[in-house]
């Protein structure tokens, strides 16, 4: 019983992390149709960056920030210049580069950073916390973790709810030639999107990253467990993304606790076919309408 | 004699069958006459060069991307080890290959089925999925296949009828490596040439007409269902034999020789070569093969370390993949072809002005 609470929470707290990479990967398909396999290089790259400022002698919450103001730099100018030549053009393109992105990052991650593994610090505890006698596998880097990934939920949909510039975003993803004619500058808006895709993916980069080891190839089967999250929201959803990374992280998470932990990748795999096969627009989609 | 041969040049099948056969000579040539380390380097090429073929067909004919060709090599390479676990075994390697390509070609039309409804990014995602899902299926099945440490393949006696062949044809023993290069090429070619004539045929048509407009196609009365799953199997198949090649080359299946990085290098060889030509596809095998090389050579004389050296090539493999996209979307054997019928159109639009002055 008490296992079985434990791998739960376990997978909550995952889950909360695929969460977030699975609501950047929609917030990038939602306004330029791409699915951005780089996002995990992408995501890899800025939390060596933190890294590099925390073993500098710098404070953990230093490279923090600065890896998710890398995380939106990097972002803008990916998407201004590599990805705007091929936007509303042949998918298969636009894939296509966002996999050759993810070649050039980790090749230069590792000529960089190089090719070992190098443990990450945490700045909060990673002992359970004891309630009522027995510990609980819920720590303090696990609650900031939740709590992290709730603020950055909350203030996007703050953004997208309440501000001028969250509307002009919401036009320019829903009818680009709509939101043109109404004098919105719908490149810029795209810019930002993908800008603040990349922030989210960095914040759970560096949260996958902490308390355990980095290597520049971290984060590759986090874009997977990413993208089969979103699609269990439906791709197209913020909210069906947060619930698709919690179902999924709780899924593998027992996964890995009762079957074993090699198994995991596999296990996403059958998820995606499954969602796939039966419900293509997601599990909570009203009706199978999209065409995948 | 010249007419029949103008004869074969003419139907499709026999101009397949003497550019297999003429690809056979170069082949004996070239493997005849460089050192055991470059033939090993060459049956390292021919297996990148049937993968990447059948990766032409699924991704330039069909239109499917496949970033799962490795895990499908991964098959092929672990059935073919598991063939070949002992030096007792008297098991002839063609085989080996049938078998291997049968297992992966089973595999694959699992695949294909759930993967002929997905479009673009979702097929994308699932054959993702796959590539990073199958390395971990040998880590927990560690006592069938060996764990982190993978399956050793030991490679059989040379039957002794290719020695004798060999010394015949050459005038010199042949080596071990030599014959697996020979194995490999082989192979390729037999590859190629199925690939070259279902591509050119009706099976190929139909691939092309779905990839190229799916309502028109499938008004004309193409089941695409059909058509896109039968590309996948033709593709999965010869990632099949690839793996069984690999497999021979590096006398080894282990999960760390079939990472998501195997499966990128070769989308990176065919969109270099030119999605959608064999001849393209053979060009992306070789610069896989030659140019981590000279790229890691010239690394080291910049000043780099060995492990930052080695890691230009697939930076200079992902940055050309992003040029090619963006500034030649057709790759090398497409923009070439593109630039010759360009200057045919204006040497006709020239010879023409000139006749009517």
């Amino acid at each position: 019983m008490q296992q079985f609470f434990n791998t739960a929470l376990t997978g909550l707290t995952l889950g909360m992390v695929y969460a977030a990479f699975a609501l950047a990967l929609v917030l990038i398909w939602r306004s330029t149709r791409v699915v951005n396999f780089a996002q995990a290089p992408m995501a890899m790259v800025t939390t060596f960056i933190a890294l590099v400022i925390i073993d500098a002698g710098y404070s953990y919450w230093l490279g923090f920030v600065a890896a998710l103001l890398a995380g939106l730099a990097l972002g803008a100018v990916l998407e201004r210049l590599i990805i705007r030549p091929v936007e509303g053009k042949s998918e298969i393109n636009a894939v296509i580069l966002t996999l050759g992105l993810f070649i050039v990052l980790h090749a230069l991650a590792a000529v960089f950073f190089g090719n070992r593994y190098r443990s990450f610090p945490a700045p909060f505890g990673l002992k359970g916390i004891e309630v009522g006698g027995t510990t609980i596998a819920l720590n303090g880097f696990g609650i900031f973790t939740i709590v992290s990934v709730l603020v950055v939920m909350g203030l996007l949909v703050a953004l997208f709810r309440f501000t001028d510039i969250g509307l002009k975003m919401r036009a320019a993803a829903f009818n680009q030639e709509v939101a043109r004619l109404l004098g919105v500058r719908v490149g810029h808006m795209l810019t930002l999107g993908w800008a603040l895709a990349a922030l989210v993916g960095s914040l759970a980069g560096i949260l996958i990253a902490g308390g355990s080891l980095v290597h520049p190839s971290y984060m590759d089967s986090v874009v997977v467990f990413g993208f089969v999250a979103a699609v269990l929201g439906g791709l197209d959803s913020p909210l069906g993304a947060v619930l698709g990374g919690l179902i999924l992280g709780v899924s593998l998470s027992f996964v890995s606790g009762y079957v074993g932990s090699q198994l995991v990748p596999l296990a996403a795999l059958v998820i995606l076919m499954l969602v796939l096969t039966l419900r293509p627009g997601g599990l909570f989609a009203q009706a199978p309408e999209r065409r995948v | 004699m010249r007419a029949r041969m103008a004869a074969a040049w003419g139907s499709t099948l026999g101009r397949h069958l003497l550019l297999a056969l003429a690809g056979l000579l170069v082949v004996i040539v070239v493997v005849e006459s460089v050192s055991d380390y470059r033939n090993t380097q060459l049956a390292a090429m021919a297996y990148l060069g049937i993968a990447a073929g059948g990766l032409t067909v699924l991704t330039g004919l069909n239109g499917q991307l496949s970033l799962g060709h490795g895990a499908l090599m991964a098959i092929g390479a672990y059935t073919a080890a598991l063939m070949l676990s002992d030096r007792d075994s008297s098991m002839p390697l063609s085989v080996v290959i049938v078998t291997a390509v049968l297992a992966t070609l089973a595999v694959g039309t699992a695949v294909g089925l759930a993967a002929a409804r997905l479009h673009g990014p979702y097929l994308a995602g699932a054959t993702l999925a796959l590539a990073v899902a199958v390395p971990g299926i040998a880590l927990y099945f560690k006592e069938t296949l060996g764990g982190e440490q993978g399956l050793r393949v030991v490679m059989p006696e040379i039957p002794g009828w290719v020695l004798e062949l060999a010394f015949f044809v050459t005038g010199q023993d042949l080596s071990r490596s030599r014959f697996t290069s020979y194995v490999g090429w082989l192979t390729l070619i037999v590859v190629f040439l199925l690939l070259a004539n279902l591509s050119a045929g009706r099976v190929g048509r139909r691939w092309r007409a779905v990839r190229d407009d799916e309502v028109a196609a499938e008004l004309a009365g193409i089941n695409l269902g059909r058509a896109r799953v039968s590309a996948f199997m033709v593709s999965a198949a010869a990632a099949g034999a690839a793996g069984a090649i690999l497999a021979f080359t590096v006398k080894l299946a282990a999960p760390s020789a079939f990472t998501l990085t195997l499966s990128l290098t070769l989308l990176a060889a065919i969109v270099l070569g030119g999605l959608g030509t064999l001849s393209g596809a053979l060009i992306g095998a070789t610069l896989l093969t030659f140019l981590p090389s000279v790229v890691t050579d010239l690394g080291r004389t910049a000043g780099l370390s060995d492990i930052q050296a080695a890691e230009l090539a697939p930076l200079v493999y992902g940055v050309v993949m992003v040029a090619v996209i963006l500034l030649a979307p057709m790759g090398i054997v497409g923009s070439f072809r593109q630039a010759r019928a360009r200057r045919r159109m204006k040497k006709l639009s020239t010879s023409a002005k000139g006749t009517a002055a």
